[in-house]
């Protein structure tokens, strides 16, 4: 194992300690990420590209480093995600929920309190998020949507560029661990 | 079976998760039906939340708005403030300024109009003597200005000059109690003496009990102190009364009614005839246009040929001379015509006088001064 393998993965204590959240923390930051993307954009146009309820999957996912954790928590925002749009229930609820599944699975192989692994899988995690709604919309619901790929990948380096400081603030919220 | 579950359950808790939303998905997509509970769950979850968010939104942006807008507004009001200040001070010098002109026309006017040969003089100050009612005037003896002179405005008599320096002279005021002058009344042509009392009112003294002097009445200078020649406005008796010996009169002395700041001073006194009626209050006298010179010829049609400057009537005549000498005008070597000739009227001219007109009426029946004594 190289020296930087090693870095991001961690003593095996570390890597194991699962971080966990106030009851108010869990509802409240997600329903708080849909709010934003609900009422922001509205306001402030450029916005609009931020996914914050992705992100805030993402987070959750790998702080808790439990696939089952993360695929409720991914099928709970996804689900609220679609409650408040206009397509039909569960286009996002899939997609996240193999978000937080995937975001679990790989937290207990690296360190996700580092910055550069959240910034790469933010990256990752939002094309994938993206590039599989896309999938899913054409798959499912016929609907014949764009996707630009360098647009998207511009995209996923702006949310994740925000997903490394953001991670930091909700690491001030956890109860235990880390 | 069950350890098979325990080791796949994440993967089976992934899959039961997204085979339930798969069937969510195609139950909306088949029947085209709507899941309206959840929905209805997440709005109602969602927009009170959202409600209050816009309500602090808005607050806050109105807070911002009004704030800034207040900031403007004060700063607006302030502005608008300082204008306001500086437009009164303005609109204050610009009616001072035309009080001053308006006098100096009127004062103009009057000297021009007025038989006597007068000097106009600004008021400067006051004299430091301890209730005389003393002026200070910027005429002096390089003026003109000698003791004795009579000092006026168009309105009325104002008193007499009493100390002559090289560029400013003193004036007793008339109000002043050592101040006197002849005067008579316009009706009764009664005689006395008007007097300062060292107020605003001035008496006429020296008129017996017998004699008919009546309340509004006006007096005039008569003429008999060797300083005020004769017809200048003194004052209006504003109470009469029959005294042990004599009437106690009191007059308003009209040459103080607009304030002392432009007078005359009579350098060379003419007596005018006392008037039948009392003096007017109007501050601007304008006159009628001068009559056309008499040696002019006038033009055929006056309202054709517009209002005409005394430029335009020279013109008019050199280029008349210029038609009756036959002269070509800008031909050279022909000289100039002689101008000193007397233009021989046209016939029809001639046969039609022109009419006088209402103004010149009482310039032309208007009495020949006399020379002051």
């Amino acid at each position: 194992m190289t020296e930087i393998t090693e870095t991001f993965t961690e003593p095996r204590k570390k890597k194991d300690a699962v971080s966990r959240f106030n009851a108010l923390a869990l509802i409240g930051i997600p329903l708080a990420a849909i709010l934003f993307q609900v009422y922001v954009p509205q306001f402030v146009k450029y916005l609009s590209y931020l996914e914050l309820p992705l992100l805030v999957t993402v987070y959750f996912a790998l702080m808790r480093r439990s696939p089952v954790a993360g695929v409720l928590i991914g099928a709970g925002i996804g689900l609220a995600q679609d409650s408040l749009s206009s397509h039909p229930l569960g286009m996002f609820g899939i997609v996240k929920t193999l978000v937080g599944y995937f975001a679990a699975t790989v937290s207990q192989r690296f360190d996700v309190e580092n910055p550069v692994v959240r910034l790469v899988l933010a990256f990752f995690f939002f094309f994938f998020h993206q590039f599989f709604y896309w999938v899913l919309s054409r798959a499912l619901l016929g609907q014949a949507l764009l996707f630009d790929p360098q647009q998207t990948l511009v995209m996923a380096l702006l949310n994740a560029a925000v997903a490394v400081p953001l991670f930091h603030i909700l690491d001030k919220l956890k109860i235990t661990g880390g | 079976m069950e350890l098979l579950l325990n080791r796949y359950r994440n993967l089976t808790v992934l899959l039961l998760a997204i085979l339930a939303q798969l069937v969510l998905l195609a139950y909306q997509v088949k029947s085209n039906g709507e899941v309206r509970l959840i929905r209805v769950w997440a709005v109602t979850a969602v927009t009170p939340l959202a409600r209050a968010l816009e309500t602090g939104r808005s607050s806050f942006s109105h807070f911002l708005n009004d704030y800034f807008v207040l900031l403007d507004v004060r700063e607006e009001n302030k502005r608008m403030k300082r204008e306001l200040d500086r437009v009164h001070m303005e609109n204050q010098y610009l009616r001072t300024e035309l009080d001053t002109a308006d006098r100096a026309k009127s004062l103009a006017i009057f000297q021009a109009h007025s038989p006597s040969k007068t000097v106009a003089a600004h008021i400067i100050g006051n004299t430091t003597g301890s209730g005389a009612k003393t002026v200070i005037v910027d005429r002096g003896s390089t003026s003109g200005i000698e003791k004795e002179m009579a000092v006026i405005t168009p309105d009325g008599i104002v008193g007499k000059v009493v100390d002559v320096y090289p560029t400013a002279s003193f004036v007793l005021l008339a109000t002043d109690p050592t101040f006197a002058a002849g005067v008579i009344s316009q009706k009764n042509r009664v005689h006395g003496t008007l007097k300062g009392q060292g107020g605003n009112k001035v008496i006429v003294d020296y008129v017996q009990n017998e004699e008919n002097v009546e309340q509004g009445e006006w007096f005039y200078t008569s003429g008999d102190d060797g300083i005020f020649p004769k017809g200048l406005p003194a004052g209006e008796v504003t109470s009469v009364h029959p005294g042990r010996a004599k009437k106690e009169i009191i007059l308003d002395p009209s040459g103080f009614q607009d304030g002392l700041e432009e007078v005359l001073i009579i350098v060379e006194g003419v007596h005018a005839p006392i008037p039948d009626t009392a003096p007017s209050n109007q501050q601007v006298h304008f006159q009628a246009p001068p009559p056309p010179d008499p040696g002019s010829i006038p033009a055929a049609n006056p309202t054709e040929a517009g209002p005409m400057s005394d430029a335009d009537r020279i013109i008019d005549r050199y280029r008349q001379i210029g038609e009756q000498e036959k002269h070509v005008w800008g031909e050279r070597g022909r000289g100039a015509p002689d101008f000193n000739i007397s233009l021989e009227p046209k016939p029809a001219d001639a046969a039609k006088p022109v009419p006088p007109k209402p103004g010149d009426a009482p310039a032309a029946a208007a009495p020949k001064p006399t020379p002051h004594p």
